[in-house]
C-alpha cells in the first residue's frame, strides 16, 4: 500500500545550526519525486527525516493522515536505497533480499515466491547465491533495490543511488529504477545533485537551496520556466543578461544594454516602464541572425548532434564577469560550423526565454509564480 | 535528539553497566588506594608520612632511581635495536623474513618472566654458559645475569619487538615517492634516513617507546627473579605489601600511587607530543624490500639473525630444559645440558601434582575472554556509534588499565575487596576481574577500530528493513565487527594467560595460574617443572598466535 507524504513546516537543526528552516511539500501517491539541489543543501537531511534516522525539530511529517514524527525508523515500513549500497557483506544476494521479510516473519512459501519474483524483476536471479563482494557496482545496486522493494514498503527512499556508478551504468540503472518504480507503483523520494538525472527520472522535482525549496514541478516545467535565476542556472545552463522594461503603446519591450530590443507578450501585467530586469537565455534558445547581439567566437566544442560555442561581447550586457555566453547550435537545422575567432550575430527565441526581477528572485513570465 | 529528554534505552543500559563494572573494580579501588596512601597505618588520620618515609630512606628511594635507570636504558636500547631492525626488514630483502617476523612476535608475546628465568638457566650461578666460561675457558667471574645488566638484557630482548612493530608499521605507510623526491633533491643514504625517514616515523617511534617504557617500569617478574640486590619499585611494592599483610598496606599504597602518577604523566606527555606532531600518511606505493648486494647484505643478515636469535633463546632454552631428567628439583648430571639425560619426568610431575594451575589458566582465561569480548563489542559500539558525554567518559576510563602497572592493580583490588561488603579476596572472581580490566583495552580498541571503518548505512539498511536497532546490532553489526573483535581478543587472550604481575598479588593456592606456578617453581629452584609449565604456556601462546595469523590473514599484530 503506497501513500502520500505530507511534509508540513518541518524544521531541522544541528545544535544552533539551522539546516532546514521551514519546509513544506506534498508528495503524491505513486509518484517518483526528486529532491534536487547542490551538495550540502539539505537533501539527505530531509530524506533521513522521512526515513526516521534524523530527528525532527519542528513541524510534522505524515504518511497519508498519520503523523510519523515519533515512529521509530524500523516501524515506518520504508524501503531505503543507500549511496553506498549498504549490502550486508556476510549474507548472500538472496539472503540480503530475504532479510526484511524474515524480520516481518513472512511465511516461507510466500517469501520464496516474492523473492524469486523480485530477483527476476531486477535481473539478479543468476547471482542469487553469491556473496556481495563478488558483485559489480551495478549488480550491488540492483540487490539494494530488490531488498528495499520486496518488503512492499509504503515509501521508497533513495539517496544518490547512482553516484557511485560509471556514466554508462548510471544511464542504464536510471531507466531500470524508473521502470521498476512504475511497475511496483510505489511513492518514491529520490535524492540527487545531478540535474540531468533528475530531469530524466522524475515525475516531479523539488529544487532545493540552503534548506529551502525553490520550485516544485514537472521536469519540463522546471527546465522551461524556472521560477528564479537560481533554478534557471542550476538546471541546465543559462546566460543571464541585464535589461530594462520599456512600455510603448501598451506593448511591452525588453531592452538590452546594447540597445537591442524585443517585444514580449507573455510578461505579467505588473511590469512598469523603466523597470530593471534579468533575462535568462539557454544556449539553445539563441537563433542566428544579424539584429541581436554581435560577438566573437572564442571557443567551440563539437558534440556530434550539437556544437557548443562560447561567444564574447565587448559590451557589459551580461552578468557573467568575462562577457562570455554559451550558444548551442543544433546541426539539424543549420549546418555551417563557425570558426573560432569569427564573428557571429545572435537573436532570441522569444517563446522560450525567461525574464526575472532585478534581484533574480521572481519570474515575470505569466503563470509561473 | 537535541531537544528531546534523555531517553533510557538498551544502549544507555549498556553504557551504565560497563561504567558500573569499571567504577566498582577500577575507579573505586584506585581511589581507596590513594586514600590509603595518605593515611597513617596506626591512627587512620591523614598524613604525608608514607611519602616522606619513602624519600627519607635510601633503601626505598634508590628503588625509584633504579627503576628509572633501567627503564630509560631499556627504552634507548630497544629503540637502537628495534628501529634499525624494522628499517632493514622493510627496505632490504632478508632471507626467511616471514619466519623471522613470527619469531619476533613470539618473543614479544611469550610470558615476560620466562626470559629472566631461562637466562638464569643459561648464565645464572649454575648456568650452562657460566660453567662453560669458567670450567672450559677458565674465565673467573664471567659476566653475571644478576642485577642491573641482566635486567637490562632481558628487558631489551623482550621489548624491542614493540619498537620493531610500531616503526615497521609506520615505514609501511611511507610512500616510495617521498624517498625518491628526497634523492632528487640530493639527499640520500644515511642523510635520507635521518632527515626524511626518521621524522616520518617519529610519532610511531614515540608510541612504541612509551610502550617499552611502561612495560619495563611496571614489570615485576624479571627484577624479582634476577634483580638480587638491584631492587626496582614494583619489587619493593610487592615486598612491602607482603610485609604489611593484614594491615591496610598504607606504605605500599603510597608507592603504588607514585607509580600511577609517573605512568599517567608520561602517557599524557606522549599523547601531547604525538598530537602536536601527528600527520596522516597514506601511501600509494609503499616502500619495497630491495635486494642488496655485498658487505651491506651480509651485515644486514648478520644483524637480523643475531638479534632474533638472542630474542628467541629463552623459548628454546625452556623447551629444551623441560625434557631434561630431574631428581628432586635438580637436573640429573648436575647442571642442564652437559651430559644430560632426557625424559618426560618434568611433564609427568606437573600432570600428577600441578594440574590445577593448568586447568585454572584455561578456565579463568576462557571466562575472562568471553566477558572481554562481550564488553569489548558493546563498549566499542556505544563509544563509536552513540557518542555522548557518558560514552566519552567510558572511552577514557576503559583505557586507564594501559597505564596502571599490573602489580598496582592487583594490590588495589586486594586492598579493596579482601574484606568489606564484597569479600572477593582469594576467589577466582577477583583474578578474572583483574584479567578483564587489564586486558579489555586490546579487544575494545580493535573492535572500535573496525567499527570506525564500517559505514553506518549498513546498519541503517537493516533498520529500514524492519529490524530494531538492538536486533540490528546483534544480527548485522556484530557479524561485521567479528574480524576486529577476533584480532583484539587473541591479543587479550595471550596476555591473559601469560599475566603474572596482578595475579601474583591475588592468587591463593587453589587459584594459582600457570604463570604464578612457574614463578613460584622458579623461586623454589624447581627448574624442571617450571620449564615444563613454561613450555605448555609458550606453546599455547604460539598456537594462539598462529590462529590469529591464519584468521586475520595478516602477519602482524597490533598492541
Ligand atoms: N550530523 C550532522 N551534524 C551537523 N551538521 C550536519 C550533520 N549532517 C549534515 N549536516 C549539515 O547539514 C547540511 C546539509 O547536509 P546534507 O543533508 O547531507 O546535504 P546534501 O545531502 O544536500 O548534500 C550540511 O551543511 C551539513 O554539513
Ligand atoms: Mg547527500
Amino acid at each position: 500500500m503506497s501513500v502520500q507524504i505530507h511534509v508540513e513546516n518541518v524544521i531541522k537543526k544541528y545544535g544552533d545550526n539551522v539546516i532546514i528552516p521551514n519546509l513544506s511539500v506534498d508528495i503524491e501517491n505513486g509518484e517518483l519525486f526528486t529532491l534536487l539541489g547542490p551538495s550540502g543543501c539539505g537533501k539527505t537531511t530531509l530524506l533521513r527525516m522521512i526515513a526516521g534516522f534524523n530527528s525532527i525539530e519542528g513541524g510534522q511529517i505524515k504518511f497519508n493522515n498519520d503523523v510519523i514524527n515519533d515512529l521509530p525508523a524500523h516501524k515506518r515500513n520504508i524501503g531505503m536505497v543507500f549511496q553506498s549500497y549498504a549490502i550486508f557483506p556476510h549474507l548472500t544476494v538472496r539472503q540480503n533480499v530475504e532479510y526484511g521479510m524474515k524480520m516481518r516473519k513472512v511465511k516461507k512459501t510466500i517469501m520464496k515466491k516474492k523473492v524469486d519474483d523480485i530477483l527476476h524483476v531486477v535481473r539478479i536471479d543468476t547471482y542469487q547465491n553469491r556473496l556481495p563482494e563478488r558483485l559489480s557496482g551495478g549488480q550491488q545496486q540492483r540487490v539494494a533495490l530488490a531488498r528495499a522493494i520486496v518488503i512492499e514498503p509504503t515509501v521508497l527512499l533513495m539517496d544518490e543511488p547512482l553516484s557511485n556508478l560509471d556514466a554508462k551504468l548510471r544511464i542504464e540503472m536510471r531507466s531500470a529504477i524508473k521502470d521498476i518504480q512504475k511497475k511496483v507503483g510505489i511513492t518514491t523520494v529520490y535524492v540527487t545533485h545531478d540535474q540531468e538525472e533528475a530531469l530524466a527520472i522524475s515525475d516531479r522535482i523539488a529544487v532545493m537551496k540552503d534548506g529551502v525549496i525553490q520550485q516544485v514541478g514537472k521536469p519540463f516545467e522546471i527546465y522551461l520556466r524556472p521560477k528564479n535565476i537560481f533554478v534557471a542556472s542550476f538546471i541546465g545552463h543559462s546566460n543571464v543578461f541585464k535589461a530594462t522594461i520599456e512600455v510603448l503603446d501598451k506593448k511591452v519591450y525588453v531592452k538590452f544594454e546594447n540597445g537591442f530590443k524585443v517585444e514580449m507578450t507573455n510578461l505579467v501585467d505588473t511590469v512598469v516602464n523603466g523597470q530593471e530586469v534579468k533575462v535568462s537565455v539557454r544556449p539553445e534558445e539563441f537563433t542566428i541572425g544579424e539584429n541581436g547581439f554581435k560577438g566573437t567566437i572564442t571557443s567551440s566544442t563539437f558534440l556530434g548532434k550539437y556544437v557548443n560555442y562560447t561567444v564574447n561581447f565587448n559590451q557589459n550586457i551580461i552578468e557573467e564577469l568575462e562577457g562570455n555566453i554559451e550558444f548551442t547550435q543544433d546541426l539539424n537545422t543549420f549546418s555551417k560550423i563557425f570558426e573560432v575567432g569569427g564573428s557571429i550575430g545572435l537573436e532570441l527565441n522569444l517563446n522560450k526565454i525567461n525574464v526575472y526581477t532585478a534581484d533574480g528572485q521572481t519570474s515575470l513570465i505569466k503563470g509561473v509564480n | 535528539m537535541s531537544k528531546k529528554k534523555f531517553k533510557f534505552d538498551f544502549w544507555s543500559g549498556v553504557t551504565l553497566a560497563i561504567m558500573a563494572v569499571f567504577i566498582i573494580f577500577l575507579i573505586y579501588p584506585l581511589l581507596s588506594l590513594v586514600v590509603q596512601a595518605f593515611k597513617d597505618p596506626g591512627s587512620e588520620s591523614f598524613t604525608l608520612a608514607n611519602f616522606s618515609k619513602f624519600f627519607s630512606k635510601k633503601y626505598y628511594y634508590t628503588t625509584m632511581i633504579n627503576s628509572f635507570k633501567v627503564t630509560i636504558c631499556v627504552t634507548v636500547l630497544a629503540i637502537l635495536i628495534g628501529a634499525p631492525l624494522a628499517y632493514i626488514m622493510k627496505t632490504m630483502k632478508i632471507r626467511g623474513k616471514a619466519v623471522l617476523e613470527i619469531l619476533i612476535m613470539i618473543s614479544m608475546l611469550s610470558p615476560p618472566f620466562i626470559g629472566a628465568y631461562s637466562w638464569v638457566l643459561l648464565s645464572g650461578r649454575n648456568g650452562v654458559l657460566t660453567r662453560f666460561l669458567t670450567n672450559v675457558l677458565g674465565i673467573q667471574n664471567p659476566p653475571s645475569i644478576y642485577g642491573f645488566g641482566g635486567i637490562l638484557l632481558v628487558f631489551t630482548l623482550k621489548l624491542f619487538p614493540f619498537i620493531y612493530l610500531y616503526v615497521g608499521g609506520a615505514l609501511k605507510k611511507v610512500d616510495v615517492a617521498l624517498g625518491e623526491a628526497a634523492e632528487s633533491l640530493g639527499c640520500s643514504g644515511i642523510k635520507k634516513v635521518f632527515t626524511l625517514i626518521l621524522p616520518l616515523v617519529l610519532p610511531s617511534l614515540l608510541a612504541g617507546g612509551l610502550l617499552v617504557f611502561m612495560n619495563s617500569l611496571a614489570d615485576f617478574g624479571t627484577p624479582m627473579l634476577i634483580g638480587e640486590g638491584f631492587r626496582t619499585m614494583p619489587v619493593i611494592i610487592y615486598d612491602e605489601y607482603i610485609s604489611e599483610m593484614g594491615g591496610q598496606a598504607n606504605f605500599a599504597s603510597a608507592l603504588s600511587t607514585m607509580m600511577i602518577i609517573f605512568t599517567a604523566g608520561l602517557f599524557l606527555i606522549q599523547k601531547y607530543i604525538v598530537n602536536k606532531k601527528s600527520f596522516t600518511m597514506s601511501s600509494m606505493r609503499p616502500i619495497e624490500a630491495k635486494k642488496v648486494k655485498g658487505m651491506k647484505n651480509i651485515l644486514a643478515h648478520l644483524f637480523v639473525y643475531f638479534v632474533v636469535f638472542l630474542a628467541i633463546i629463552p623459548q628454546i632454552t625452556v623447551m629444551f630444559t623441560s625434557f631434561l631428567k630431574t631428581k628432586g628439583t635438580q637436573f640429573v648430571g648436575g647442571s642442564a645440558f652437559s651430559s644430560a639425560t632426557y625424559s618426560f619426568d618434568s611433564y609427568k610431575k606437573i600432570f600428577e601434582k600441578m594440574k590445577t594451575p593448568i586447568i585454572n589458566t584455561f578456565t579463568f582465561g576462557l571466562i575472562a575472554i568471553i566477558i572481554i569480548i562481550i564488553i569489548g563489542m558493546l563498549g566499542a559500539y556505544v563509544t563509536v556509534r552513540k557518542k555522548n558525554i557518558f560514552t566519552n567518559i567510558l572511552d577514557t576510563v576503559t583505557m586507564f588499565p594501559y597505564i596502571i602497572p599490573g602489580s598496582v592493580l592487583g594490590i588495589t583490588l586486594l586492598v579493596t575487596f579482601s574484606k568489606g561488603s564484597l569479600p572477593l579476596g582469594g576467589t577466582a572472581i577477583i583474578i578474572i576481574v583483574a584479567f578483564v580490566i587489564r586486558r579489555l583495552p586490546y579487544t575494545l580498541r580493535s573492535s572500535a577500530a573496525i567499527l570506525y571503518q564500517l559505514s553506518p548505512s549498513v546498519e541503517e539498511a537493516s533498520i529500514s528493513l524492519g529490524a530494531s536497532p538492538v536486533k540490528t546490532f546483534f544480527k548485522v553489526t556484530t557479524r561485521m565487527m567479528l574480524p576486529g573483535v577476533f584480532a583484539g581478543a587473541i591479543m587479550s587472550w595471550i596476555t591473559v594467560i601469560t599475566e603474572l604481575s596482578s595475579s601474583i598479588m591475588l592468587y591463593v593456592t587453589k587459584t594459582q595460574t600457570l604463570s604464578v606456578a612457574i614463578f613460584t617453581e622458579v623461586l623454589r629452584a624447581s627448574y624442571g617443572t617450571a620449564a615444563a609449565l613454561s613450555t605448555i604456556l609458550t606453546l599455547t601462546t604460539v598456537i594462539s598466535l598462529l590462529i590469529f595469523f591464519k584468521f586475520s590473514g595478516s602477519k602482524e599484530v597490533s598492541m
